[in-house]
């Protein structure tokens, strides 16, 4: 009797736990890469880093595990999440560990091998090299190279997934790099209503149409589509929040005409970024636009956007509308991009 | 076969981590407790002109023994009377993404929030310093301009290096790790304690493009 118990009490719980634990493995036409229709070339070459299922499923795995932070408290999915389109929901300024608030919003993640720089400040030159920034900065995840191979060669599961993919035993930084390089390179959106309506495939309302009008004449010389960046960096007339001191690319080219800029975020699924700028000061599209249509910007604003003048209630509205087009629904709900650890 | 030993000295002392209190042309005493730095793009110059270039990056640390003679295998026979090399990385590899061996960025010779290697690393301490813990600490690297801290040394060999099949020719190179400190810039612990970004890296690189020489 009281092995049927635990008999059944086990299968319960395999059930249950299977349940949690996603079905959804990489195949190798996940892993191909397709460039979207009249998207450029990319800046990223998986030439050097050839994409292979087993890597992409490494990758996705070390994207959603805390272990890659000091007391795996914080994972990159923390402030990446996934239903705010890989930043971080509702947070002004970025969370890591021990409750630490760093001091800029968290960017979204998406078409990442196109751009030629990653962080707000362009600091870091290459995809592969850009987890090593938050991985050992103190206030995000506060861990070492070092700790973090250890880490991972304790772990059975690791380190038979290195195995499988490399037939020896070694984990190096190179490998668990170039691994999260395949995951994140290949979050590609391009499938969004914006798209579709380019391709023919989807209509617009008046309203989105006369917001996509204004936004190419009132905003597309920086959010230059398709990837709505030119991957410049700019200084966008918000006055410096004196609190954070951040003085953006300066601090990364020690040019004093660089400071107070920032890159050009791209505006695809910018409904689910919210809130926006770099320190994440507006919490609504509307006060993004207001701050653009409004004179009150600090002196070294960038002449594109004194181009823009003031913008009119319908203006705004019409924008607004055309940017939640953006939204790639496909993108945000692609399995492919999932916790390996939940259904 | 060539083997290339560096030997680190401060001035007329040979260089020990953390024991011999030395002194700087201020008359400030310091001790060392790390000096590293890359090696790379090595070039051996022939008498005829002929140049070979090595493809490979070495990582000299103090504190590693092994890491201070490096072997150069594929160097065709012949004699050659100059030698060239970069301390530093060279700029593609500053931008090549992740890399293993001496360019891991677990050797702690990696810029993560301004991507870049450090090519030389000279951290101790001065009772002269400002900072924190009477630290000084010098990290210099930068491959952009206007703060590109590449610099590549030229050493005439006096003795023209033999490279003779099935034989390991030998070089010895002095390094004088003071002149991190002095010539054109002479540095002041209590100035100028800590450089750790590409900002005044220039100036400490001119600084120490002359502690090689070649052993006599």
């Amino acid at each position: 009797m009281k092995n049927k118990t635990i008999i059944f009490l086990f299968i319960s719980l395999s059930i249950l736990l299977l349940g949690f634990i996603n079905e959804y493995s990489i195949s190798k036409k996940d892993v191909e890469l397709k460039i979207p229709k009249g998207f450029p070339k990319p800046n990223y070459d998986f030439a050097e880093n050839p994409l292979s299922p087993d890597k992409f499923e490494l990758g996705r795995k070390l994207f959603y595990d805390p272990i890659l932070s000091k007391d795996s408290s914080t994972s990159c999915e923390s402030c990446h999440q996934r239903v705010a389109a890989f930043a971080h929901i509702d947070h002004a300024l970025s969370h890591g560990i021990d409750g630490k608030i760093g001091t800029r919003n968290v960017p979204a993640l998406q078409n990442m091998i196109w751009r030629d720089t990653y962080m707000w400040d362009g600091g870091v030159n290459n995809l592969e090299v850009q987890p090593l920034n938050p991985i050992t900065s103190p206030i995000e995840m506060n861990e070492t190279l070092p700790n973090i191979i250890l880490k991972l060669k304790a772990s059975k599961g690791y380190s038979a997934l290195f195995k499988k993919i490399y037939k020896d035993t070694v984990i190096n930084s190179e490998r668990i790099l170039k691994s999260l390089a395949q995951f994140t390179g290949l979050m590609i959106s391009a499938n969004s209503r914006y798209d579709k309506y380019n391709a023919g495939k989807d209509t617009f309302s008046i309203q989105e149409k006369n917001g996509l009008e204004t936004f190419r004449v009132k905003c597309a010389s920086c959010h230059k589509e398709p990837l709505f960046t030119d991957n410049s960096y700019r200084n966008n007339g918000i006055l410096p929040d004196t609190s954070l001191n951040d003085i953006g690319r300066g601090k990364i080219t020690n040019q004093e005409t660089d400071n107070y800029k920032f890159k050009v975020p791209s505006l695809r699924n910018i409904e689910m970024t919210f809130p926006y700028m770099h320190d994440g000061r507006y919490k609504k599209l509307k006060d993004v636009l207001n701050h653009y249509s409004s004179k009150n910007h600090n002196s070294t604003v960038d002449s594109e956007i004194k181009k823009i003048g003031e913008l009119s209630d319908i203006e705004r509205k019409d924008i607004i509308a055309f940017l939640l087009t953006l939204t790639d629904r496909e993108f945000l709900n692609d399995k492919r991009f999932g916790d390996p650890n939940r259904k | 076969m060539l083997s290339i030993g560096f030997n680190h000295y401060v001035d007329s002392l040979v260089l020990k981590l953390d024991s011999i209190v030395y002194k700087n042309e201020l008359g400030q005493t310091y001790n060392i407790n790390n000096f590293k730095y890359y090696i790379s793009n090595i070039e051996l110059i022939s008498e005829n002109g002929k140049k070979i270039r090595s493809k490979e990056y070495f990582l000299i640390n103090e504190d590693i023994e092994t890491s201070k003679k490096i072997i150069l295998n594929s160097i065709p026979e012949g004699n050659y009377t100059s030698m060239r090399f970069m301390v530093g990385v060279d700029s593609l590899h500053n931008c090549n993404g992740a890399q293993s061996g001496a360019l891991d960025p677990v050797n702690s010779m990696f810029w993560t929030w301004n991507t870049g290697y450090i090519f030389m690393k000279l951290e101790g301490k001065s009772s002269s310093s400002t900072a924190t813990g009477k630290n000084f600490e010098y990290h210099i690297g930068g491959y952009k301009a206007p703060s590109n801290a590449i610099r590549t040394i030229t050493l005439k060999l006096e003795h023209p290096l033999i490279i003779e099949k099935g034989k390991i020719s030998e070089l010895k190179i002095n390094v004088n790790a003071a002149e991190v400190l002095k010539s054109p810039t002479t540095i002041d612990f209590s100035k100028l304690p800590t450089i750790v970004d590409s900002k005044n890296a220039t100036m400490i690189a001119d600084n120490y493009m002359d502690m090689f020489s070649i052993q006599k």
